[in-house]
């Protein structure tokens, strides 16, 4: 008999020193000739915790946090292998209040079991959703998804069931499937944790698609600066046997650049050209990739799909608030005590995920400035922080919520010098098809490096430039890219003095 | 590289939109991608050398010489920025002068919840990156000046 180990294989946890004391504890039992079986498992998502190892036992999991290679020593003797008592033991992790508020339903595996082993998966409520979709016919599978009020997790939050039916009934010889895993934006990492953790719950997502829309091939677009999501999607599709049918995936890896997230640019990419965003319309659902109609969505769109048709519509639409249906995992990030995974129904607020998960700033500063939604998302001022975490509101305080990103900064920022940040990071990303993005980003810069010069008079210049950002741009990275450098000016005009 | 670009080809011959699997697989075995290469891709893929060398110099990750000694990617991001990055920043700047280290910028890494955070040479993450955990890192690689 070994005992099992869960040590995370996840890219946070190995950066946090995981492969270290995983290879530290093989070796002790080894040195005590006591089996053991690691299993390297995602992250659960509490990062303050990482490496976060778990020992099975008789009377369950037993968590221990923060573990370092040179604690090992101390772990066996302690007796950890049957969850024995030691400063860094915290019982079963999934009482911990950090998870226990939560409720989990896209990323509920992730952390749990072992992201290379189907039999895992399966034996954890897995493959039910592919198994039922293959029971209904396409239009009964888009109608499941359109029920659910399942909207695209990207940040654009399109309805994924009109998406899906607009791809059925376009006529086509050839359709694809498209994940974009091209999460290049700051503050945000659900999508590498899903790819890491539960590999085949995105893998059942695409499938379902393609089912839905009559497609055969799926391509997972995933950025190079995930190496681990990649060899882990490869891995779970090497050991995949013909659990997918006649469904084809194809893992793509990226090359660097942050705009290729936008779904035309990722197309063209895919192709074998530079991403560059293409004019819409034709929508990709009509003529998207090689041509042909395609269904492109995110990682955690696909990742919602299985419980849905699993355990009916209902159950996702009874989640949330208004037209925010079911669950956002959040990812709180930057300047956070708590910074973490927190996966809950749309509803609540942003001073609870700050304050009540988070713990306030890690600086022990006041927080001043919180970026939602990635770089191209607006900055709250503490004034906001009661907004309600769901589309609409934010829309209507004009920020966007986007994929759940949530970076904190403490009362150090300078938010003039964020401004800045946001339009070089337009200028250095900008794919230069549009003159808005192209120009408009740079001249941006010079702008506000006028007024920190202190030339107040060239504030309105900057808001007229930020108009034709907006309303001239082909796509989401010149056109949103107004949105923090507004909030900053409207909410921290101080900094600009 | 004739062979080894030949093996890549065959491996791609089936393959619609190859061009960046193929550029992926000549970086991954030769460190970087020759300029050499480009009218032998071009060939390939029936494509013209402009269109190849657009596509090379589109994407920050390909590169057309090789990398001298180690190349360190320091996330300057947003999330990162919260937590002291560019002063991690300014003190790699100021430490590694005629180091065998190149420190470049990379726009967020996913490790959003632990910054500062950092990659040696495409393989290695770190998170939590003090510039104690710098330093004793750049020691290990033999970089400091």
């Amino acid at each position: 008999m070994s005992i099992t180990l869960y040590v995370p294989g996840d890219a946070a946890a190995r950066a946090l020193g995981a492969d270290e004391v995983a290879a530290a504890i093989e070796k002790r039992a080894q040195e005590f000739g006591i089996k053991v079986h690691v299993v390297r498992n995602g992250s659960r998502g509490l990062f303050w915790l990482e490496p976060l190892v778990e020992v099975l036992t008789s009377r369950g999991r037993v968590a221990y946090g923060s573990v370092q290679a040179a604690d090992v020593g101390s772990l066996f003797a302690a007796n950890f292998l049957e969850g024995g008592e030691h400063p860094l033991r915290l019982g079963n992790i999934e009482a911990h209040p950090y998870l226990s508020r939560q409720q989990r339903v896209t990323l509920r595996r992730v952390g749990v079991i072992d992201p290379r082993s189907l039999s895992d998966y399966l034996a954890q409520g897995g493959g039910l959703g592919l198994a039922q979709a293959r029971q209904l016919s396409p239009a009964a599978i888009v109608q499941a998804v359109t029920d659910s009020g399942l909207r695209g997790r990207g940040g654009a939050a399109f309805p994924t069931g009109i998406k899906w039916r607009t791809v059925l009934d376009t006529g086509a010889d050839e359709k694809y499937i498209v994940c974009n895993a091209d999460e290049g934006d700051s503050g945000t990492y659900s999508d590498r944790l899903l790819m890491e953790g539960d590999p085949y719950c995105l893998l059942e997502g695409m499938a379902i698609a393609g089912l839905a829309v009559g497609a055969k091939r799926g391509y997972l677009y995933v950025r190079s600066e995930y190496p681990d999501a990649i060899a882990l999607l490869n891995a779970a599709l090497d050991n995949a046997g013909d659990w997918l049918g006649d469904f084809q995936i194809e893992v793509r890896r990226a090359a660097g650049a942050y705009v290729c997230g936008e779904e035309t640019a990722l197309l063209e990419s895919i192709e074998g050209r530079r991403g560059i965003v293409r004019s819409k319309p034709p929508l990709p659902a009509i003529a998207g990739l090689f041509g042909k109609p395609t269904v492109i969505n995110n990682v955690i769109t696909f990742a919602s799909v299985p419980d849905i048709l699993a355990r009916g519509a209902a159950f996702y639409r009874d989640l949330g608030v208004g037209r925010s249906r079911g669950t956002l995992p959040f990812q709180l990030a930057g300047n956070l005590k708590f910074g973490g995974l927190v996966e809950v129904p749309f509803g609540s607020t942003l001073r609870e995920l700050l304050y009540d998960y988070g713990g306030g700033s890690r600086s022990g500063r006041p927080l001043r400035a919180v970026q939602v939604g990635g770089p191209l998302g607006a900055y709250l001022p503490e004034s906001q922080f009661d907004t309600v975490l769901d589309y609409e509101a934010f829309a209507a305080i004009g920020a966007v919520l986007g994929h759940g990103g949530i970076v904190a900064f403490d009362d150090t920022v300078d938010m003039a010098k964020q401004a800045r940040y946001a339009m070089q990071f337009c200028a250095h990303e900008s794919c230069g098809k549009c003159t808005p993005c192209r120009i408009g980003s740079t001249r941006g810069v010079e702008v506000i490096d006028r007024i920190r010069a202190g030339q107040r008079e060239q504030i309105p210049l900057l808001r007229e430039l930020c108009d034709t950002l907006t309303d001239g741009s082909l796509c989401a990275m010149g056109g949103m890219t107004p949105y923090p450098v507004l909030s900053a000016l409207n909410h921290f005009a101080e900094d600009f003095e | 590289m004739i062979a080894t670009l030949d093996t890549i080809f065959t491996r791609h011959r089936e393959q619609a939109g190859a061009l960046l699997p193929i550029l992926h697989d000549i970086q991954d075995a030769l460190g970087y991608v020759p300029e050499e290469a480009v009218p032998l891709i071009a060939g390939q893929l029936n494509l013209s050398r402009a269109e190849v060398h657009g596509v090379i110099s589109y994407y920050p990750h390909f590169r057309q010489t090789r990398e001298a000694g180690h190349v360190v990617h320091l996330c300057c991001a947003e999330a990162c920025q919260a937590n002291g990055s560019e002063a991690l920043a300014a003190h790699a700047a100021a430490t590694l002068q005629g180091a065998k280290v190149t420190v470049k910028p990379v726009y967020c890494l996913g490790l959003c919840a632990s910054g500062p955070a950092m990659q040696i040479d495409e393989t290695r993450l770190v998170a939590r990156v003090t510039t104690e955990k710098f330093d004793a890192l750049m020691n290990e690689l033999g970089a400091r000046a």
